[in-house]
């Protein structure tokens, strides 16, 4: 729905405290990272390839200078380049970088953020959560992450091992705990119930006093990170929570091509089941996997929850200058 | 019918479910990073003021309602019934004292009052925010005493009572506003 322009619009959202606070913040991440040997680098924001994943929308853009357009797009994470990096021989690197994702908006989201990313070469999915749970306590100071199985943290706080349990019974958990359910939420959607469940009846309970890392999530929400064999197979990605805020998504990597074809496929029927138009499943981080991509463990972490944990706010306008609405 | 696809929610929309008009009151956009997005929302029936709480996922939608928004006249009241005027279409509505819920204390023929119709049929009716109404009948005034503070009832010639100052009396013109039924001053005509 198009808006126009209002009187005051033109003014930033965020208070001169917190962007001052954001600038400190972000000072320290890259002390953070110097510290550690990190190189930093930057990779393009307008890449011809893409994640395939059923629920990222990235924003097409249409190059065309005269010749043939290119279809481009917006990045939803820099993880393709930044792995085509690790491929030609980087070994620890990280970048501050924008990332996109059409349709993302509320009080946790803006469809344009910042977004902290790394990865280091060698680390497996303990040493990714350590590192990521050190950033955390160097950043907020609330002390280190307690770590969290996605199985258990189901048995906790919805009584059933996620692993296990017939997708029938998640239906009925979520009936028997008051959670609104969308109608459309097909029966046999398990993926659509255990982000459900999560959402509304685990995330509210992680990180408060201290941040938590939920690992180990089912195999079929690995997305970009390797399966463990089980029993029960398990994704090896971890996310840290804090105040019960997601704030980073970490994966001990894939390094498989033949797998990453297999689950680009796998999304793409998904979302054209959902209506949502297909996403090109080949890319040249399907290449330099081909060449051999090292095994590494990496991190993307949102910078402006962050920043609003850090000062105590409970929007992203609070510590984003101009919010994707005044943008 | 049109419809709203779950990128169009916001606080504002006006929704039909179930043949009932509803305004959404609350959007809330929940998205765990890797995985579903979800819409909880406040829905406000337009009819019954009740409030239902309804989740979404992208890609659902709502049907919009035909709802309009027309400035209308009050004509009479024949018993029950409240007869108003569309001032542009000249057309006629009827609407029921539920329908006019609080709306019957303030109505002084001629009034130019929002309606709002819903498939063409009116639901509600807001009278202007402050109406001006004569004082018909009070304990009398205590001359002299100028204090807000302390209240008597004073029932107006549309048959409501408001609780007004004590110096106000039998004949005077009153402002009320017609959203919260406060007493707001005196006026001369």
């Amino acid at each position: 729905m198009p808006t126009s322009p209002q009187h005051g619009d033109f003014l930033p959202t965020a208070s001169w405290e917190n962007l001052r606070r954001r600038a400190e913040l972000l000072g320290r991440v890259r002390e953070f990272f110097r510290q550690r040997g990190f190189l930093e680098v930057e990779t393009p924001l307008l890449s011809a390839d893409t994640v395939a994943d059923r629920h990222l929308d990235p924003f097409p853009v249409s190059a065309g200078d005269g010749r043939e357009p290119r279809q481009l797009w917006l990045q939803t994470s820099p993880e393709f380049c930044m792995k085509r990096l690790l491929a030609a021989g980087a070994t620890a690197i990280y970048q501050v970088t924008r990332a996109f994702r059409q349709g993302e908006q509320g009080p946790l989201h803006n469809a344009e953020f910042t977004m902290v990313e790394w990865y280091r070469v060698g680390d497996a999915m303990a040493e990714g959560m350590q590192l990521l749970s050190e950033l955390g306590e160097w950043l907020l100071g609330r002390g280190p992450a307690e770590c969290l199985a996605y199985g258990e943290a189901f048995r906790n706080y919805v009584g059933l091992d996620p692993h296990a349990a017939a997708t029938a019974a998640l239906v009925e958990a979520a009936s028997l705990l008051g959670v609104a359910a969308p109608a459309s939420l097909a029966a046999e959607d398990r993926d659509g119930w255990l982000d459900l469940l999560l959402a509304e009846q685990v995330q509210p309970h992680l990180g408060s006093p201290r941040p938590v890392i939920l690992y180990d999530y089912p195999a079929s929400q690995a997305a970009l990170a390797r399966v463990r064999p089980g029993p029960p197979p398990v994704a090896e990605r971890f996310e840290l929570y804090v105040s019960g805020v997601e704030l980073a998504n970490g994966y001990h990597e894939l390094v498989d091509p033949a797998v990453l074809r297999r689950r680009n496929a796998w999304n793409n029927a998904r979302r054209q089941a959902d209506g949502k138009p297909p996403l090109p499943e080949e890319s040249r981080l399907l290449a330099a996997m081909e060449a051999g991509l090292p095994s590494s463990t990496g991190v993307a972490l949102g910078f402006d929850r962050v920043v609003m944990l850090a000062v105590g706010a409970s929007r992203l306008d609070e510590v984003i200058a101009f919010p994707f609405d005044r943008a | 019918m049109a419809s709203y696809n779950t990128s169009e929610f916001r606080k504002g929309l006006k929704v039909q479910l179930d043949g009932d008009p509803y305004l959404m009151i609350e959007c809330n956009f929940v998205k765990p990073g890797k995985g579903q997005a979800l819409y909880k929302c406040k829905l406000r029936n337009l009819l019954r003021g009740t409030v239902l709480d309804r989740t979404y996922k992208s890609g659902d939608s709502l049907e919009a309602a035909d709802i309009e928004e027309i400035q209308a006249q009050f004509l009479y009241r024949q018993q029950d019934q409240f007869v108003f005027m569309d001032n542009s279409t000249y057309e006629q509505y009827e609407l029921t004292k539920d329908q006019v819920d609080e709306g019957w204390k303030y109505l002084k023929e001629g009034m130019i009052c929002s309606m709002m119709l819903f498939n063409g049929r009116p639901i509600s009716v807001a009278p202007p925010n402050h109406v001006v109404l004569k004082v018909e009948y009070c304990e009398p005034g205590v001359r002299g005493n100028t204090a807000t503070n302390v209240t008597k009832p004073c029932k107006v010639e549309t048959g409501a009572e408001f609780p007004c100052p004590a110096f106000v009396e039998v004949g005077d013109l009153i402002k009320i506003d017609s959203r919260t039924g406060e007493y707001i001053e005196r006026v001369k005509e």
